[in-house]
């Protein structure tokens, strides 16, 4: 298992490519990257990711952790990022190994669902005409709940 | 203690972290605390239900108790991934 916060960008292919060639035992291996969107508006300069150094780690340890219990894995990996970046930028990956894909996938899924509410990370939307902290959307706590 | 503002949070009330003697039973209890000593807080603390708090960097609610706890981080729903 890996967790990474960092401010530094990450290479998707280096990273899943490593991931990838951890162990022959793992038929399936499923990566998830997030990326800055543009505002419909297309008026976005900068996603600003603020976050709560030591927290994080911790809730990311155990979210992965808790997934590894959860599903048959062989390998969980977690990079997500902080600071300013622009639309267009990966702000974060997950990729699950597991000898069967149904294990893989949702093992990613649970990931992705509970970083978005429970990790403490928080995004704040910079345009030309202001800045706006990013608002939880009920429907992100709700997905916790089929797990 | 050291009690930590996040996001919005942190703009409201003005600073990141701040060192607080308290004799506060409750993380309401703090809350009220706060809140009593300036608009600031005030207004920071206005809606809990806009809030999140976590003790010694683990999730909790505002009726845990702070006996014992070091580090007291005040938030809003998070926005990761």
């Amino acid at each position: 298992m890996r967790i990474a916060v960092q401010e530094e960008e990450f290479d998707l292919g280096a990273e899943a490519n490593t991931f990838a060639a951890g162990d022959d035992a793992n038929g399936a291996i499923v990566t998830f990257t997030g990326v800055v969107r543009d505002l419909a508006s297309g008026e976005l300069d900068v996603m600003e990711i603020e976050h709560y150094p030591g927290m994080t780690e911790r809730a990311l340890t155990k979210i992965a952790e808790e997934a590894q219990s959860r599903w048959s894995l062989g390998d969980v990996l977690v990079i997500h990022r902080h600071g300013r970046l622009a639309p267009g930028d990966r702000i974060m990956m997950v990729a699950t190994a597991a000898r069967h894909r149904k294990d893989a996938f949702e093992a990613a899924e649970y990931l992705m669902d509970y970083l978005k509410s429970r990790a403490p990370f928080w995004k704040k939307e910079i345009t030309n005409s202001g800045a706006e902290w990013v608002a939880a959307k009920d429907e992100d706590e709700d997905a916790l709940k089929r797990w | 203690m050291d009690v930590l503002y996040f996001a919005w949070v942190r703009e409201r009330i003005g600073l990141p972290k701040e060192r607080i003697e308290t004799e506060a039973a409750t993380v309401s209890d703090l809350v009220a605390e706060l809140s009593a000593r300036e608009d600031r807080y005030a207004a920071a603390f206005a809606d809990l239900s806009a809030l999140r708090v976590a003790l010694d960097q683990e999730l909790s609610d505002f009726d845990a108790s702070l006996v014992g706890v070091r580090e007291v981080a005040f938030f809003p729903p998070m926005t990761g991934g």
